[in-house]
């Protein structure tokens, strides 16, 4: 704890205790919350969070995985040992079930990723969701950058980035009618470092894939895929072994490993507050699409 | 140990706000490579002669088409002496309730005033909305020098005049920096410009600013948020009150009071999910067990039986108004008060403030979007309230409208 005389919170357990008030209040007010549980930093941070939050009651709500059927399957393995050791409830939201039932069909390109959202939304309706949190952080994008703890989505699960509620205090209004739903950003305020720093101060586990190891890759766009089930390198691809870490957890075939020896969280720690490219930036092919891609797909009722 | 300064920034729109913004992060390089390059690009696809700093924080396609700011964008950056979040806010007067969003957690105002224009409505209006927000301290920086030729008299005179202005405002901490968001002058690194300031640039002043006294240690006032009873055998017997400290410094085997039953107990121990601690403060959350088994639930108040909040379903308040549709006298509201939501309903409009001159006008029977009077409420059930500049969390509400479930006013109890 900080010392007793001056009553100060390092900025660490101010962002921790902020994010703590929000899931207290949403388990107070809504009837059924969902946490997305992807297996990445950043909902890792979440869930660790929400125990702190409920403690010593279990997280009275269950989790939530989009799974595009493209995961890392490091990522899948942790998400359900997790689950298992935290007595979790766990939905699984499939694409390919979505795909399977006609309500969306697979891209040219096969990337599963813009599929997401439809797979999201029937889940919600489905469990009659009225809370969803998302790891989403401010910092990571421009359009995220500008969206309230507390994001009201209509009937559609839509986003309407110029008709947000005022967000005052530490006030947050949940009103909904039925069939809305609001998504709800525990960690905006955080950073990408502050996540790092949290993880490494609780020793919380992650993903093997966060940190330094030999993995078979090709280049492709400016990023390193692996050599996967869904990735395979063309005939121009030269495929060699780096050694890499991911900075962000998506779908393998669009996102990409960064090299680096950062094998322990002060490693990472030191790499990330030295990087001159944001994690989404370095990563992600998603983003790239166009300027305003993640504020044209939040619209639609995205993370 | 870093300390965390949250601040806003202010004034009207085209004086500079997102331009300084972009600056800040520019020159303590908090701006990575990416998205610089994306901005880069973007500013010359449209033929804007310097890189447009302030589309890195305009981050909405309308924002970027219109070149204004629509709603608040929040950025981080850290210095080796302090971590710090960024509200910043529109300067149209169309989207001041997203100004409120972003100053009601400030502990600092960055006011911009264009120096060729001097003091506008919105400024003032921005300014009467921090004051009344308590935004414990306010930096004016006349912004645009380089259009004036850094000129010491244009500096003055706007500072005369706010300095005039702010006499008639309540503002704690007042300060006054000449700068050029554009060009840099003064906002990381002191100016050659401008040799006759003799002031600390912008950020440094954002560094040292003394900002530890500015929460209430004082009154301890604990709004009950959620109640813990783990239905499992190892904890059979757990029953504990979350919430995050609103006031005060709370500590085991303290004797406390519980409101609305005014009962009184002690305070058993004070836990968190690494143990419990022995004194809780703001803006702690914690988890609070008592000594004795009383009925308590969300919405209730902890507080010490010598020093309680006010329990009263009238509530005399200065409010914003944030939609279109005006607040009448007998209008209906939800209302959201610390954990407690009750239904309020207006009694009187008392006045309306004029935030140019500061004139109350007392015959005023609504108040439209964007404007700022005194109301008196009386709400369905008790509230425990405390004045709103003696604490920011248990003196303010919001008004909520009922059909919609918009959050329509933001109130700060008188
Ligand atoms: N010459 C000069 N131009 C400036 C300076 N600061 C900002 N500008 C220009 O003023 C215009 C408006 O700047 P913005 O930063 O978008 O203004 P704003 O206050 O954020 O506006 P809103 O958010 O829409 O209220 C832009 O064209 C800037 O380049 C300055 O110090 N000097
Ligand atoms: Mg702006």
């Amino acid at each position: 704890m900080t010392a007793p005389t001056t009553y100060e919170l390092s900025s660490l357990q101010a962002l921790e205790a902020e994010s703590i008030h929000i899931f207290r209040e949403v388990a107070a007010e809504f009837e059924r919350p969902v946490l997305l549980f992807s297996g990445g930093k950043d909902s890792v941070v979440m869930l660790h969070v929400a125990r702190k939050a409920f403690w010593p009651a279990p997280i009275p709500f269950p989790v939530m995985h989009v799974d595009t059927g493209h995961n890392f399957p490091e990522v899948l393995a942790f998400r359900d040992s997790t689950v298992q050791e935290m007595g979790l409830r766990l939905v699984v939201a499939s694409v390919e079930e979505s795909i399977a039932k006609g309500r969306v069909r697979e891209r040219p390109d096969g990337v599963r990723n813009p599929l997401q959202t439809v797979t999201l939304l029937d889940a919600i309706q489905q469990g009659q969701f009225d809370a969803v949190f998302g790891g989403a952080r401010r910092d990571e994008e421009k359009a995220r950058a500008k969206e309230r703890v507390f994001s009201f989505r209509d009937e559609f699960g839509q986003w309407d980035p110029k008709a947000q509620r005022p967000e005052l205090w530490s006030l947050y209004n949940g009103r909904h009618h039925k069939g809305e739903h609001i998504r709800i950003f525990p960690l905006s305020n955080w950073t990408e470092l502050d996540i790092w720093s949290y993880l490494k101060q609780e020793d919380a586990p992650l993903p093997s894939i966060y940190f330094a190891h030999e993995r078979e890759v090709f280049q492709r766009d400016g990023m390193w895929l692996p050599v996967s089930e869904f990735t395979s390198p063309k005939e121009s691809e030269e495929v060699v072994t780096l050694t890499v870490r991911y900075r962000t957890v998506g779908d393998i075939p669009i996102t990409g490993a960064v090299e680096s020896s950062a094998a322990s969280y002060d490693e990472i720690i030191a790499e990330v507050a030295a990087t001159r490219v944001t994690e989404r930036g370095a990563t992600r092919a998603d983003d790239r699409l166009s300027e305003a891609a993640m504020e044209d797909r939040k619209k639609e009722g995205y993370f | 140990m870093a300390e965390l300064l949250r601040f806003a920034t202010a004034g009207s729109v085209d004086d500079g706000k997102s331009t300084l913004i972009g600056r800040l992060l520019y020159d303590t390089k908090s701006i990575f490579e990416d998205q610089l390059e994306a901005v880069e690009r973007t500013s010359r696809d449209r033929g804007d002669e310097h890189v447009n700093l302030a589309l890195l924080t305009d981050g909405l396609r309308a924002e970027r088409e219109q070149g204004i700011t629509i709603d608040v964008a929040y950025r981080y950056f850290a210095t080796p002496k302090r971590t710090f979040i960024i509200a910043d806010t529109p300067g149209h007067i169309q989207y001041t309730r997203n100004m409120v969003t972003g100053a009601s957690t400030a502990s600092l105002a960055l006011v911009l005033i264009d120096a060729r224009n001097g003091i506008v409505e919105q400024s003032r209006r921005h300014a009467f909305i921090t004051s009344l927000l308590r935004v414990p301290h306010l930096v004016v920086c006349v912004n645009k020098m380089d259009l004036v030729d850094y000129d010491e008299a244009v500096f003055n005179r706007i500072k005369d005049e706010f300095r005039n202005f702010a006499t008639k405002l309540d503002i704690g901490d007042l300060s006054f920096i000449p700068i050029s968001a554009l060009k840099g002058d003064n906002v990381v690194h002191r100016s050659e410009n401008m040799p006759w300031y003799d002031g600390t640039s912008l950020l440094h002043h954002l560094e040292d600013v003394h900002i530890a006294s500015d929460r209430n240690l004082i009154d301890v006032r604990f709004p009950v948020q959620y109640v813990i009873r783990p239905q499992s055998t190892e904890h059979h017997d757990y029953r504990g009150y979350a919430g995050t400290v609103a006031g005060g410094v709370m500590k085991p085997g303290d004797e406390v009071l519980v409101l609305e039953s005014g009962l009184t107990t002690t305070i058993e121990s004070i836990d968190t999910a690494d143990g419990p601690v022995e004194e809780a403060y703001s803006p702690m959350s914690v988890t609070v067990r008592l000594k004795d088994d009383i009925d308590i639930s969300r919405g209730d108040m902890i507080c010490r039986p010598q020093n309680r909040p006010q329990a009263t379903q009238d509530v005399d308040a200065m409010v914003c108004w944030l939609t279109s549709d005006p607040l009448h006298v007998r209008g209906m509201y939800g209302l959201k008060h610390t954990t407690r939501n009750v239904r309020a309903q207006v009694k009187d409009i008392e006045y309306r403030i004029d935030v140019n001159s500061l004139h109350r006008d007392e015959t005023a029977e609504t108040l439209s979007l964007n404007e700022i009077g005194r109301i008196k409420l009386r709400t369905t059930k008790p509230l425990f309230v405390d004045e709103y500049r003696r604490n920011r969390t248990t003196g303010s509400f919001l008004l909520i409208d009922e059909a919609t479930g918009a959050t329509v006013g933001a109130g700060m109890i008188l």
